[in-house]
C-alpha cells in the first residue's frame, strides 16, 4: 500500500516542554488508524503539526505521491491538498443553516472571487442532500446548526469533512459526549469513510477504538510507544504501565 | 432557492421602497422642487445623513459580517472627500481666475493661469506652487478614479500587511486607529499639499453650474440616495451567497474556516478593501454637501462614532447599520445644534451641546448591555424570530464572533 502521509523525526517544544519528541508515523491510502495515549501524550499536537497549525522545530512531514513538504504550506493550502480535520469539540458555524455549512465545505474553488460569483449548481445541491442523508440530517437542512444537539453537530462536522473530499481525515475524539446509539452511528460513518480514504482517529475511549477494528498507535510523552492491533498493544507491558501503572 | 436573490431577501425591496419614498418626500417638500417646507441646509443635512448611512453599511460589512473591528474606516471616507475636493476647488478657482484675468490687456498664458490658481489655493499656507499630488486635479474623470484608487490602495496595502501577520481583535482595532491618526496628523501639516488644517473649502459650489444651492442640494440628495440604494443591494448580494457564509464563518471561527481550505487572509483583504472603496464613495458625496473638509474629519474619534452607530443600529444586519447611522447622526445634529432645551437643575444647568456626548456614550453602553441586537433587533419582535437559549455560549471562539444575544 502506498504511503499517503509520512511524519519522520518530528520534535516540537513549547516553552521548554517537549510535546513531541522524534515522532515518526506513516499512514497509507484507505487505511483506518486509531491513536491512543494518556493526556499530554501529544495526540492533538500531532494533528496541529500535520494540519499546519503548529510548526515543528525539526523533522519532516511528507504528503502524497509527489512527496510534498507540508511544513512549507499554510493551513488553507494543506486543507486544499486533501487533509481534513475534525476538532474535539464540535466546530460548526452555528449562526448558519446546516445547508450553508455543508455547501461551504463541498469541494469547489476556494478563492474569494470564485466564491463571490458562485451559484450552487444542481450537482452541488445534490451532493449536500446526499451528505445530509448519510449523516442523518436530511430534515434539518434549513435549521440553524446552533440549534442541533451535540451529537448532530458532531455528525454535521463529519459531513463537512466528507464534503471536502479529503484523502486523509484527522478526527479528534469523535465520540466524546455522545450517547451509545450516537457512538454506533459515528463508528459506521468513520468505517464507511475509511473505505475510500485514510482516517486517523484520536480517542481516549478503548471501547470505541475496539469497535473501529483497526491498527492502533500508542503515543506516550510525544513519541510512539507501540503499534499494532488493539489486543497486541494492550498486551504490551509498557502500555499497561503507562495506562494503569500511574 | 433558485429565485433571484432580491426575492429571497424581502428586506432589500422594503429598504429600497423606504429610501425612494424618503427621497421623493424630501424633494416634494424642498425649496427647489416643491412646497418649500424644509430649508436647503436641512436638505443638505439629510443628504449627508444618507452618505453616513452608506459608510455605516461598509462598517457593518467589515465588522458585523466579517468580525474585523476596523476603527479606521473614516480615513477612507475622508480620503474620498479630499480626492473630489481637489477637483472641485481647482475647477472653481480656475473659473474665478479666468474671469478676473479676461479683462487684462494681454491674454494670460496657460502657465500664468495655473500660477494664479496656485496662489489662490495655496496662499493660506504661504505657497503658490502646486504639489505633485495635484497633478490630476484639473481633470474630473481622473479625480473620480482617484476617489476609488487612493483609498482602495491604502486599504489593500494596510490590510495585506496586517492580515498577513495575522493581527486580529483589539490589536487590529488599535492598528486601524493608528492609521487614521497618522493620516490625520499628516494632513494637518502644510507640507502635505492639502492646505494643512485649513483643509479644502468652498466645495458646495459646483464649477460651471449656475443653479442655486437649493437645486444643487436636491441633486446631491438624489445622488446620495442612489449610491445608498446601489450600495445596499451590492452589500446584500455580497453577504447573501457562499461568500457571505465564509465571511460570517471568519467572524465566528477563523481557524475552522482555514481548515476548510479557505484563505482567511484573502477574504479579509477583499472585504477590507471593498468596504474602504464604499466608504470613499460615500465621502466623495458627503463633502460637497458639507462644503468643507479638513484633517479633523479623519481624526480617530470619527471612526469610533462609526462603530457606535453600527452597534446601536444592530450589527450583522444591513438595515440595522443604516438605521443606526441615520438615527444617531440626526439626533446628534439635533442635540448639538442647540435646539434641545436645557435642563435646569437649580444648582446646575445641563446644556445638551456639552452633555450630548455623555448621553451618546451612556446609550451605547446601555444598548451593548441590554439590547445587543440594537434598534434592528426590534424587527425581530415583529417577525417573531427569537434566538434559541444558548445558555451563555457565543457563536464562536473568536473575539468578533456573534454573541449569544445577537443571534437570530
Amino acid at each position: 500500500m502506498a504511503t499517503l502521509l509520512e511524519v519522520s523525526g518530528v520534535s516540537v517544544t513549547f516553552d521548554g516542554y517537549r510535546a513531541i519528541r522524534n515522532l515518526s508515523f506513516q499512514i497509507g491510502e484507505a487505511e483506518m488508524r486509531a491513536i491512543i495515549g494518556p493526556n499530554g501524550a501529544g495526540k492533538t499536537t500531532f494533528m496541529d503539526i500535520v494540519t499546519g497549525k503548529t510548526k515543528p522545530d525539526e523533522g519532516r512531514v511528507i504528503w502524497g505521491e509527489k512527496s510534498v513538504n507540508l511544513l512549507k504550506m499554510n493551513e488553507a493550502k494543506i486543507a486544499q491538498a486533501g487533509i481534513g480535520r475534525k476538532f474535539q469539540r464540535p466546530t460548526v458555524f452555528e449562526d448558519q443553516t446546516v445547508f450553508a455549512n455543508l455547501l461551504m465545505a463541498v469541494k469547489n474553488p476556494r478563492g474569494s472571487f470564485a466564491c463571490l460569483f458562485y451559484k450552487p449548481t444542481f450537482k452541488d445541491r445534490g451532493r449536500v442532500e446526499q451528505l445530509a442523508s448519510e449523516i442523518g440530517l436530511s430534515d434539518e437542512l434549513d435549521r440553524k446548526s446552533g440549534e442541533l444537539s451535540h451529537g448532530q453537530k458532531q455528525w454535521l462536522e463529519i459531513g463537512m469533512l466528507l464534503a471536502q473530499e479529503p484523502r486523509l481525515l484527522l478526527v479528534d475524539e469523535p465520540a466524546a459526549g455522545m450517547t451509545l446509539a450516537e457512538r454506533e452511528h459515528t463508528t459506521d460513518l468513520l468505517k464507511e469513510a475509511a473505505k475510500t480514504r485514510a482516517v486517523v482517529v484520536v480517542e481516549h475511549d478503548m471501547e470505541f477504538v475496539r469497535r473501529l477494528e483497526c491498527k492502533v498507535t500508542v503515543l506516550h510523552e510525544g513519541s510512539v510507544l507501540a503499534e499494532g492491533s488493539l489486543d497486541h498493544v494492550t498486551a504490551n507491558p509498557q502500555v499497561i504501565e503507562v495506562y494503569l501503572g500511574r | 432557492m433558485s429565485r433571484p436573490f432580491i426575492l429571497r431577501n424581502p428586506s432589500i425591496l422594503i429598504f429600497l421602497a423606504c429610501l425612494a419614498a424618503f427621497t421623493l418626500a424630501v424633494t416634494l417638500m424642498s425649496e427647489a422642487f416643491g412646497a418649500d417646507m424644509i430649508s436647503t441646509s436641512f436638505v443638505k443635512t439629510l443628504g449627508k445623513t444618507l452618505c453616513l448611512c452608506l459608510v455605516a453599511l461598509a462598517m457593518d460589512l467589515v465588522w458585523g459580517y466579517c468580525g474585523i473591528l476596523s476603527l479606521g474606516h473614516f480615513a477612507f471616507f475622508g480620503l474620498g472627500g479630499y480626492m473630489i475636493g481637489m477637483w472641485l476647488m481647482y475647477a472653481r478657482t480656475e473659473i474665478i481666475v479666468a474671469s478676473s484675468m479676461a479683462n487684462a490687456a494681454i491674454p494670460p498664458t496657460d502657465q500664468e493661469v495655473v500660477n494664479a490658481i496656485g496662489t489662490q489655493i495655496f496662499g493660506v499656507v504661504g505657497s503658490s506652487e502646486f504639489p505633485p499630488i495635484w497633478y490630476f486635479a484639473s481633470s474630473l474623470p481622473a479625480q473620480l478614479l482617484l476617489v476609488v484608487l487612493v483609498p482602495g490602495l491604502l486599504a489593500l496595502v494596510f490590510g495585506w500587511l496586517a492580515f498577513r501577520s495575522r493581527v486580529t481583535g483589539v490589536y487590529l482595532s488599535i492598528l486601524t486607529q493608528a492609521m487614521t491618526l497618522a493620516l490625520s496628523l499628516y494632513l494637518f501639516q502644510n507640507e502635505s499639499g492639502l492646505r494643512g488644517n485649513n483643509g479644502l473649502s468652498g466645495l458646495q459650489n459646483l464649477p460651471g453650474v449656475s443653479a442655486s444651492q437649493a437645486v444643487v442640494s436636491i441633486w446631491f440628495l438624489w445622488a446620495s440616495a442612489l449610491a445608498l440604494g446601489v450600495g445596499y443591494v451590492l452589500c446584500a448580494w455580497v453577504v447573501s451567497g457562499k461568500f457571505g457564509s465564509v465571511i460570517r464563518g471568519i467572524r465566528d471561527d477563523e481557524a475552522r474556516v482555514r481548515f476548510l481550505g479557505y484563505s482567511v487572509e484573502g477574504y479579509k483583504l477583499f472585504i477590507f478593501t471593498f468596504t474602504a472603496i464604499i466608504a470613499a464613495i460615500a465621502g466623495a458625496l458627503y463633502y460637497p454637501q458639507a462644503g468643507i473638509i479638513n484633517p479633523g474629519e479623519v481624526a480617530p474619534i470619527a471612526s469610533i462614532y462609526l462603530a457606535v452607530w453600527v452597534a446601536i443600529g444592530g450589527r450583522g444586519r444591513l438595515y440595522g447599520a443604516v438605521i443606526g447611522a441615520a438615527v444617531v447622526s440626526l439626533v446628534s445634529t439635533w442635540f448639538t445644534g442647540g435646539q434641545v432645551p436645557s435642563i435646569n437643575l437649580g444648582f446646575y444647568r445641563i446644556d445638551w451641546v456639552d452633555w450630548w456626548l455623555v448621553l451618546l456614550g451612556l446609550s451605547f453602553v446601555l444598548v451593548t448591555l441590554f439590547a445587543p441586537k440594537g434598534i434592528g433587533g426590534l424587527f425581530d419582535l415583529v417577525s417573531g424570530r427569537f434566538a434559541p437559549d444558548r445558555h451563555g455560549a457565543d457563536y464562536g471562539p473568536d473575539k468578533g464572533s456573534l454573541m449569544e444575544e445577537e443571534g437570530r
